[in-house]
């Protein structure tokens, strides 16, 4: 415990250390508010211009979980599919390898003339830029399941399903977690590109015409925000992950 | 009919004492629970076909216990998992319970050396997962499993001395008990054929004669057919009542043995003449297998 808290420590004496030395520098240098804002000026214009930020905040963070929310969804059903059967995994993989190297920004016009700006493009890059870390680890979790625990069920008479949902699926879950978190990461990145293209709303929009206007603290506030967002979806999960898979992680723990 | 035990090609092996231990196995054989008619296995296609098992016949009687013994890479895990259902012969057929394999007509318990419990499981779910997924007890999980399912779970845990651990996840356990919990696994659906693919290899000596014991008593108990694959003799003559030495791969079997020792047998009974004396003639007959004397080349006709 005692431990755990000095690692507390050290991680946030380093974040404050970073601001300060930011600031510091600012100041030392003279560098304009033009190029580089101090954080004490982001955080300023953070705080007086919330009323004008917080629907935008509320846009991207909707948009954002509902894109994930979709994501995850597909990501779990193909990963699962190609996981289990190695005919799908060799005919499938090809075509998802491809279709994941393509730039994300290079789809978002085509969802603009297909679905006009606003909402939908952004929930639709969010969700193509998000499934496919978790299509990978699902796949990879299930493909790696150990032979034996397999075997045991099966001489049991067990079903391909019996096996996918009691051995696939809960062997899974450490790779399904560590996906998660770098999925909700790529649905921030899809939406807010989305919006800074072809949106009038959300967190993108206000960084892009604020630099429009070298509104720069705002552009910069509207970083912190979306960092603010990250790492608090990120640790919601990780929350979740502890509960969920302790047993993957047991070696911080105390053996009784 | 149900005496035929041995390989096509045995007969060309004599002299040796291999016949007369034949006639001493056949007597033993009940009706029988596994039976492999001329069963060949070969993994692999085309160049790199692997020849793991080469025409094998063999019967084991209903409640028979029955040990496997042999050089490593012989073929002993592949008569297992044929008689598991795991795999199918390439050319000839496995019975189980007088039907083909793939129609389960027994109920199967499995254990292997690795005790592959779940680690996001406790014990107690651990041991209860065979209720959970084989017929009957499957239709009525969930409206037992916090009844009947887990006291009984609890008694089976209790008779191989894992009282008080019902709760606690694998990793909390150390390697004995989790073979013994391993093999409340496999006996906890009341299976009629247990299937031991060297369930103490990875044990020390003074933990493995206990839960020799520990099988023997469920056994005698339950009396359900064992096939054992096991590379330690001593094992195999404590707890077998039969036993049957393979060849270097491809696997066949080279020799049938009763194993009368009176039971129920002690640790103590491994030291005398009788059993010692088994011991001998048996790694005899693997050492000679390893060497390759046996020749693969005169299998085939």
């Amino acid at each position: 415990m005692n431990e755990q808290f000095k690692r507390r420590i050290a991680a946030g004496a380093l974040i404050v250390a970073f601001f300060v030395t930011w600031e510091a520098l600012c100041i030392l240098l003279g560098v304009s508010d033009l190029v580089l804002p101090r954080p004490s000026q982001v955080f300023t214009t953070l705080f007086t211009r919330i009323n004008v930020l917080w629907p935008h905040i509320v846009q991207t963070l909707m948009t954002t979980m509902v894109g994930f929310a979709c994501g995850v969804s597909v990501g779990v059903i193909i990963g699962s599919v190609i996981g289990v059967s190695r005919t799908a995994y060799d005919t499938a993989y090809p075509l998802l390898i491809g279709f994941s190297s393509i730039p994300k920004v290079a789809v978002v016009p085509i969802f603009v003339l297909w679905f006009g700006s606003g909402t939908v493009p952004a929930i639709l890059t969010a969700i193509v830029i998000c499934f496919f870390p978790i299509v990978v680890n699902i796949a990879t979790g299930l493909a790696t399941t150990e032979p034996e625990q397999e075997d045991t069920l099966k001489a049991l008479g067990a079903s391909k399903f019996d096996i996918l949902w009691n051995v696939g699926l809960p062997r899974t879950m450490p790779f399904f977690f560590a996906a998660l978190k770098v999925a909700i990461t790529y649905a921030f990145v899809g939406t807010v590109l989305s919006e800074t293209v072809a949106s009038n709303r959300g967190i993108g929009n206000v960084m892009m015409s604020a630099s429009s206007n070298f509104d720069v603290p705002l552009v910069f506030a509207g970083l912190f925000i979306l960092a603010g967002m990250g790492v608090t979806l990120y640790a919601i999960f990780s929350a979740i992950e502890g509960r969920v898979i302790g047993w993957a992680t047991r070696k911080n723990e105390i053996a009784t | 009919m149900h005496t035929l035990l041995v390989m096509n090609s045995m007969h060309k092996l004599t002299p040796s004492p291999v016949g007369s231990q034949i006639a001493a196995a056949q007597r033993h054989i009940r009706t029988p629970a596994v039976e492999l008619s001329q069963a060949t296995v070969t993994f692999g296609r085309g160049d790199n076909q692997v020849p793991a098992l080469s025409e094998t016949s063999l019967k084991i009687g209903d409640g028979e216990f029955l040990a496997l013994v042999g050089p490593s890479g012989c073929g002993k895990s592949t008569i297992l998992k044929l008689a598991a259902g795991l795999i199918k012969p390439t050319t000839g057929a496995v019975f189980v319970g007088g039907r083909e394999v793939e129609a389960k007509a027994l109920r199967i318990g499995m254990a292997f050396q690795n005790p592959t419990l779940l680690p996001w499981l406790t014990i107690e779910k651990n041991v209860m997962m065979p209720l959970k997924i084989v017929r009957p007890f499957r239709h009525e999980f969930r409206a037992k499993k916090k009844t009947e399912f887990r006291d009984r779970v609890h008694a089976l845990l209790e008779e191989v001395g894992l009282k008080g651990f019902a709760n606690h996840y694998p990793w909390q356990l150390s390697g004995g008990m989790l073979q013994r919990a391993n093999l409340c696994r496999a006996l906890v659906h009341e299976p009629r054929l247990l299937l031991l693919d060297e369930p103490f290899g990875a044990l020390d000596q003074f933990t493995r004669e206990e839960l020799w014991s520990t099988l023997q008593d469920l056994w005698l108990k339950l009396k359900p057919t064992v096939l054992l694959v096991t590379h330690d003799l001593k094992e195999a003559g404590y707890l077998a009542e039969r036993i049957c030495v393979m060849s270097a791969r491809p696997g066949r079997i080279l020799d049938d043995s009763a194993v009368n020792f009176p039971r129920p047998r002690t640790v103590e009974m491994t030291f005398e003449p009788g059993f010692v004396e088994l011991n001998q003639r048996l790694r005899g007959l693997i050492v000679e297998a390893r060497s390759g004397n046996t020749a693969t080349s005169e299998v085939r006709p």
